[in-house]
């Protein structure tokens, strides 16, 4: 199968946590969280969202909690 | 004594005064026990993002205690009896808020000297603060 050609991050993409120095990812904050879930309501992967390794553990956990108090959706259509 | 964030979702078949009453009763478990409330946060009526036993909406209430993690273990189990109680989540967070404020002090401090080398002396080295774990 033939790779594709273009990356899916076109250039160095800044973490948004870490320009914005947020350092606790809150579970209750569905509009911050729902920027990284899209419309099927999986969790983005890293090299899409251009968040870095600390902060994208801390926000899978957080979208996992939101997800269990009906914050954010599992699956969604 | 630890911190921590207890979130739960009330059945919207509740009335308002019953739900001020169960979250007094909670309140006063946390205190009866040597907890401290800090805050009570009502979000009221939300709709929630998918049907929990039948229920398309809900009251969250979201609570910071400090506490003892036998009064967390004891406020679970209430919402485990109570019927009205249709989720609940209990988060410590005073790891997080220290880690926080350790950041934020961190930063403060690096823009209120700004250096102009990035060569430290060596009794600028031994004053930094050992650096945080990232857990």
């Amino acid at each position: 199968m033939p790779a594709p050609k273009r990356f899916s991050v076109k250039r160095k993409r800044v973490c948004k946590f870490c320009a914005e120095k947020i350092s606790y990812i809150d579970f209750k904050d569905g509009k911050l969280l729902s920027h990284f879930i899209p419309e099927r309501g999986k969790i983005l992967p890293r090299r899409i969202s251009g968040v870095c390794s600390v902060h994208q553990r801390q926000l899978s956990e957080a979208i996992k909690r939101a997800r269990h108090m009906a914050i954010l959706p599992f699956v969604a259509d | 004594m630890r911190t921590y964030e207890v979130a739960f979702i009330v059945a919207p078949t509740l009335t308002p005064e019953e739900l001020d009453a169960f979250i007094a009763q909670m309140q006063t478990v946390v205190e009866g026990k040597s907890g401290k409330v800090v805050k009570v946060d009502n979000w009221g009526k939300k709709s929630l993002a998918y049907k929990i036993k039948k229920f398309r909406d809900g009251y969250y209430v979201i609570l910071t205690v400090e506490a003892d993690g036998a009064i967390i273990a004891e406020l679970e189990r209430r919402f485990r009896v109570a019927d009205h109680v249709i989720r609940f989540i209990s988060v410590r967070i005073d790891e997080d808020l220290k880690r926080a404020e350790k950041m934020k002090a961190a930063r403060q401090r690096k823009a209120g000297s700004k250096p102009k080398s990035s060569v430290l002396r060596t009794d600028e080295y031994d004053a930094m603060p050992p650096a945080a774990p990232l857990r």
